[in-house]
């Protein structure tokens, strides 16, 4: 009961019965899907049509990004238990939770600058000897070029620096904008949930009684979460495994 | 009553206060609505002043009054002027100031984000116009085809400006939408369920969800084009195996929901002006309302009608063209309900009901033209000639502008407070109506002669001069008519009689109160037991409503009103800082930043500024 009050005695009554800022919530998120979606699109209509390398089968480390993604899901099992705690009121706990929700945020986020800085310095070797049909596009430019390719230095093997870069090529325009955007997102979180960690220190501010505000910021980073499983499994897992990629 | 009215007077907030700051300030819906109104009319005496200068170029063969060059940007400003900074706003003004008299709430669900729309759009509308003074406004088009667009193709700002200028303006009918969405489904007075909604509420609800649908897929768009412009990002360049026509289908996909964005408001304001003036309900109510939705559902469905001639293959031609036809139903079932509610009506034939009329006829010829789009073999022929100006500007000047005119007659005494002059009311109905005739009928002949659109002047021999001539002069007698409908809503506005609470004997809600309606609205929340509330509760169905207050006995807090608030206009002014530093210093984002740091000093601002009113 007193839950119950606590989730609707702030407010005046609606006529739905949810409260006005979570309908906006809502309302926003279902905009969003159509802003991610507009992106992904972008990213697969693109996808195989790149004219040169690197491509998602050169670049992507999968136990990498396995990591960061794990990561971010956990954070999302942290978010839900900082709202428990906050609505039982257990400030100190709900505070720990609060932190470690952020603190993956950030990780997740410095996964993503480490991972397009790898992208950007992205070095080729390539066996010179290796039959022609089992190199990537990428792979056969190295070996062809006319400065460091095989012909030109007569070594058996040759590397060259091909950094993915969003002007490279389509893939990394539509893969740089897409994660970028989801990355701007996570960050947009992060800012949120310090602020709303720090104002808990300031009495009044965060309360079991005003849960919906945290709430809000919980519905929002579970859907950005929900982005990014997607993101993971359409870009980044289809970009690799044969049959998809 | 009296009670709650001077209650009412001791809480009461700045919006009963006048000069500048008020208007800067103020979160009233109402005030918004004006505000939205007549910074919109503004823009629309622009873009028709553009129309008026490209009608005199074309108006004889090898004409020099422009040239080629400022003739493109004319087509392109006055398009993107009258489908962004006119047609749309207008709709704003009538959702902000009607929805929440409609259903019998207080103000909007979010009355400071609704001050942030209307100073977003505002903003944005200055920022895409001040391209004309800073070396060139946008000239590629207002649907900016890609490589047109390129940095290669147009150098300089112009198109820079199109991108933010836009961006800019999505973010406020975005965060329009929103507020109209929660505002729709949450707000409503008792008793009022969704099939008892007036028909405009259910328009803008429709449309609402169009913008929050629709408007992200454009925003996508502009990134793209951003991207690309400025750090070379090969989204839409062919050497780099990109295909310029992403662009197209990104823009359509947005641009198809957008047409249904401009024309279901217009379609909402006739479907209350006809019954009103019928003396009977509309008729077909449900038929009305779910052909109202299934046309948003389409909207999505046919974008790429707008693309037959660019090699689609047949299977997507084919299936383009049968969704598109599709449309023609249920816009079919609206205008036969129109035409319903009218037959066997006592009929009063006063301005506002003219132009309802009117837009049943003109929206029905541009209707009929736009099915025969929809075959594509024929649209092969009319593609890009004036065939399709026409066809446009039946449907959205005939249709959307008309239904808009009439909409302004008919809430004139409401939101004034002044009775307009009737005679001059339909001197200007008859002006418009045969001005609107005479400049877009004859472009349907020019069209099937092979006039191409977007061209700046023709050779003699062409045989254009005839239609063309009286085009032009058709647009004489339209800006005429617009003179004088100016002259009627200002003179009226000063000196006109004062108007009744409910001069039409009206069915919805807003007529119910007082007009100008008090700034808390209403004094006691209506209930709502039919779907002409009004009608039902003036024929004795309704005995009496619920004190706003919710009845607590502490009169000084018997109507929150929402406080006025500087913030909004603070965002909205370090988001156009940001964009003027986008346009100016590429490469370089410092006045960028110090905009978006403004900005979400506002918004933080915003966020812990004490509001008396839980929103």
């Amino acid at each position: 009961m007193a839950q119950a009050t606590a989730d609707h005695g702030e407010h005046e009554a609606t006529t739905t019965g949810l409260n006005h800022r979570k309908m906006l919530m809502w309302a926003f998120l279902g905009s969003d899907c159509m802003f991610f979606g507009s992106l992904i699109a972008t990213y697969l209509v693109y996808k195989g049509r790149s004219l040169e390398g690197p491509l998602p089968i050169d670049v992507f480390s999968i136990p990498t990004t396995s990591v960061s993604t794990f990561v971010l899901l956990m954070s999302s099992m942290s978010m839900v238990l900082a709202y428990s705690a906050l609505r039982r009121n257990r400030m100190k706990t709900f505070r720990v939770w609060l932190a470690s929700t952020a603190i993956m945020g950030m990780t997740f986020l410095a996964f993503q600058v480490f991972e397009f800085r790898v992208f950007a310095n992205h070095e080729v070797v390539v066996d010179c000897h290796a039959p022609i049909g089992e190199l990537s596009i990428v792979e056969l430019s190295v070996r062809n070029d006319k400065t460091v390719g095989c012909e030109a230095t007569g070594h058996d093997e040759v590397e060259k620096q091909v950094g993915l870069t969003p002007k490279t090529n389509l893939f990394g325009s539509t893969f740089f904008t897409l994660t970028g955007f989801h990355g701007a997102h996570v960050t947009l979180g992060v800012i949120w949930l310090l602020t709303m960690f720090f104002l808990s220190f300031k009495k009044g501010m965060v309360t079991p009684e005003r849960n919906l505000d945290l709430d809000l910021a919980a519905l929002y980073w579970h859907f950005v979460d929900i982005v990014w499983i997607i993101i993971f499994t359409v870009v980044y897992l289809f970009g690799v495994f044969p049959g998809f990629a | 009553m009296a009670s709650a009215v001077g209650a009412v007077g001791a809480a009461g907030h700045a919006s009963t206060e006048s000069g500048v700051w008020s208007w800067i300030t103020t979160v009233d819906h109402k005030r918004i609505g004006i505000l939205y109104g007549v910074s919109a009319i503004l823009f629309f005496l622009l873009g028709g002043s553009e129309a008026f200068l490209i009608r005199m170029q074309l108006a004889s063969a090898d004409a020099d009054l422009i040239s080629s060059g400022v003739f493109s940007q004319l087509f392109t400003m006055h398009a993107l002027t009258m489908v962004f900074l006119a047609i749309m706003p207008l709709g704003a003004a009538f959702f902000n100031f009607l929805i929440p008299l409609q259903i019998g709430a207080r103000d909007v669900a979010f009355p400071r984000l609704n001050a942030l729309s209307y100073w977003l759009f505002l903003f944005g509308a200055i920022l895409l116009n001040s391209s004309f003074v800073f070396g060139g406004a946008p000239d590629a088009g207002w649907f900016a085809y890609a490589n047109l667009t390129s940095s290669t193709y147009s150098p300089g700002d112009s198109m820079d400006y199109f991108t933010l200028g836009l961006l800019v303006l999505g973010i406020s009918s975005l965060a329009a939408a929103l507020n109209f969405v929660v505002t729709i489904l949450n707000m409503r007075a008792p008793g009022m369920t969704l099939m008892r909604m007036p028909v405009f509420t259910w328009m803008a609800l429709v449309v609402s969800f169009l913008l929050v649908f629709a408007l992200p897929i454009l925003t996508v768009g502009l990134i793209e084009l951003l991207f690309w412009r400025f750090f070379d990002m090969p989204f839409f360049s062919a050497e780099f195996g990109g295909d310029p026509l992403l662009w197209q289908h990104i823009f359509w996909l947005f641009g198809h929901p957008e047409v249904y964005i401009l024309i279901l408001p217009a379609m909402g304001i006739v479907s209350e002006i006809l019954p009103t003036f019928s003396r009977k309900p509309l008729f077909g109510y449900t038929a009305v309302v779910f052909a109202g939705v299934s046309i948003a559902f389409l909207g999505f469905a046919v974008w790429a009608h707008h693309m037959f001639t660019v090699g689609l293959g047949p299977v997507a031609i084919a299936a383009f063209s049968a969704s598109t036809m599709l449309i023609a139903v249920p816009t079919g079932i609206k205008v036969f309900n129109w035409m319903g509610t009218i037959w066997g009506g006592s009929l009063d034939l006063r301005t506002p009901m003219l132009f309802a009329i009117g837009f049943i006829a003109l929206f029905t010829i541009g209707g009929l033209s736009g099915v025969m789009h929809a075959a594509a073999s024929s649209d092969a022929q009319q593609q890009d000639t004036y065939f399709i100006v026409a066809h446009i500007h039946y449907v959205l000047f005939g249709g959307a502008i008309v239904a808009v005119i009439g909409g302004i007659y008919y809430w004139f005494p409401k939101f004034s407070g002044h009775m307009y002059n009737e005679t001059v009311g339909k001197i200007n109905f008859w002006l418009m109506f045969l001005g609107m005739n005479l400049t877009f009928f004859p472009m349907h002949f020019l069209g099937l002669d092979g006039m191409p659109r977007r061209i700046y002047t023709y050779d003699a021999n062409m045989g254009w001069d005839l239609w063309n001539g009286v085009a032009t002069m058709g647009s004489l007698v339209l800006g005429l008519s617009f003179l004088i409908f100016i002259y009627n809503m200002v003179t009226s506005w000063l000196n006109g009689e004062p108007a009744e609470a409910d001069p039409w004997d009206g069915r919805t809600l807003e007529w119910s109160i007082a007009s100008p309606p008090p700034e808390y609205n209403f004094e006691e929340i209506p209930i709502v037991y039919d779907r002409d509330a009004w009608w039902a509760e003036k024929r004795g169905k309704v005995q009496h409503g619920v004190p706003v207050g919710g009845g607590s006995g502490e009169e000084e807090h018997s109507i929150h009103m929402p406080q006025p608030s500087y913030w909004p206009i603070v965002v909205s002014i370090g988001l156009i800082i940001a964009s003027y530093g986008l346009v100016y210093n590429s490469g370089n984002f410092i006045v960028a930043t110090i905009g978006l740091l403004v900005g979400i000093f506002g918004v933080y601002a915003w966020s812990f500024e004490p509001v008396n009113d839980p929103e």
